[in-house]
């Protein structure tokens, strides 16, 4: 049976890696993607947890389901935003939209 | 062979990760970003998930992955293939080893002890849902509608508001 641990550690490595998709991309919609690839890391983690360590109760699988829901709310209004940017200042590069910068 | 079939989907989990923060393309970005949470689906099949592995494959990879699509397309301009990495590259990637690096540390040093795996049925979290988590149920549905009025709001036309 494989280890609880094997689970976490794949999870801690998509965390790592969106980590790096948000810190280094330049794009806003790779930056979008990266997040997303936390959410799931996240997600892996708590589901993992669930299902190892509380089988009878379903309080991991139930706020992964939240998670989810609210990963999904988060993607539809950030890529409004993303869209309404780019029609005011035709980029999407993150380092030219400065407008609040001291 | 659960052994090898765990290998092999964290491979593609992990692969598809990776390649969605190397690739040059956006386009092939969302592509290795589908390919990565299918395979996380594939992860949770293993857990005996199923439900959750459904949920997964729905919504991430119909809708999330469709919309990120469309944005590609709405916002796509010639400036797209300089955009690449920002300067601090180097510096992110040794955030991001670090950060593993320490939550590889804990999830090693802190093992709790595992229960035998069993199960879940469609029915039982069904009904845990609309049971004991009906109220948090009810505001994530408030959520989804606040978000979506408020991405159409943002994203709508200026000439036609009143």
């Amino acid at each position: 049976m494989i280890d609880l641990a094997f689970f976490q550690i794949v999870s801690g490595a998509l965390f790592a890696i969106g980590l790096y998709g948000v810190l280094a991309r330049r794009s806003a919609v790779l930056v979008l993607m990266s997040i997303e690839l936390m959410l799931n890391a996240v997600n892996l983690n708590l589901i993992a947890s669930a299902a190892f360590l509380d089988p009878s109760r379903f309080t991991g699988l139930i706020i992964a389901i939240f998670v989810i829901t609210v990963a999904a709310a988060e993607v539809g209004l950030a890529l409004a935003i993303v869209l309404r940017i780019f029609r005011n200042r035709a980029t999407v590069n993150l380092d030219e939209i400065d407008l609040m910068k001291g | 062979m659960t052994w090898f079939f765990f290998f092999l989907i964290s491979a593609m989990a992990l692969g598809g990760g990776l390649g969605v923060v190397a690739a040059r393309n956006v386009v092939h970005s969302a592509l290795f970003l589908l390919l990565s949470l299918l395979a996380v689906a594939g992860l949770y099949v293993l857990l005996l998930t199923e439900f959750l592995a459904l949920v997964q494959i729905f919504i991430y990879g119909g809708a999330i992955i469709i919309v990120l699509l469309f944005a590609i397309m709405l916002t796509r301009s010639r400036e797209f293939p300089r955009i690449t990495d920002n300067a601090q590259w180097p510096l992110a990637a040794v955030a991001a080893l670090l950060f593993f690096g320490l939550l590889t540390f804990a999830f090693l040093v802190n093992r709790p002890e595992a229960d035998e795996r069993s199960r879940v049925a469609f029915t039982d979290l069904g009904r845990s849902l609309f049971t004991d988590w009906a109220l948090p149920f009810e505001i994530a549905s408030i959520v989804l509608l606040i978000a979506l009025v408020g991405a159409i709001v943002i994203a709508r036309d200026d000439g036609r508001r009143g």
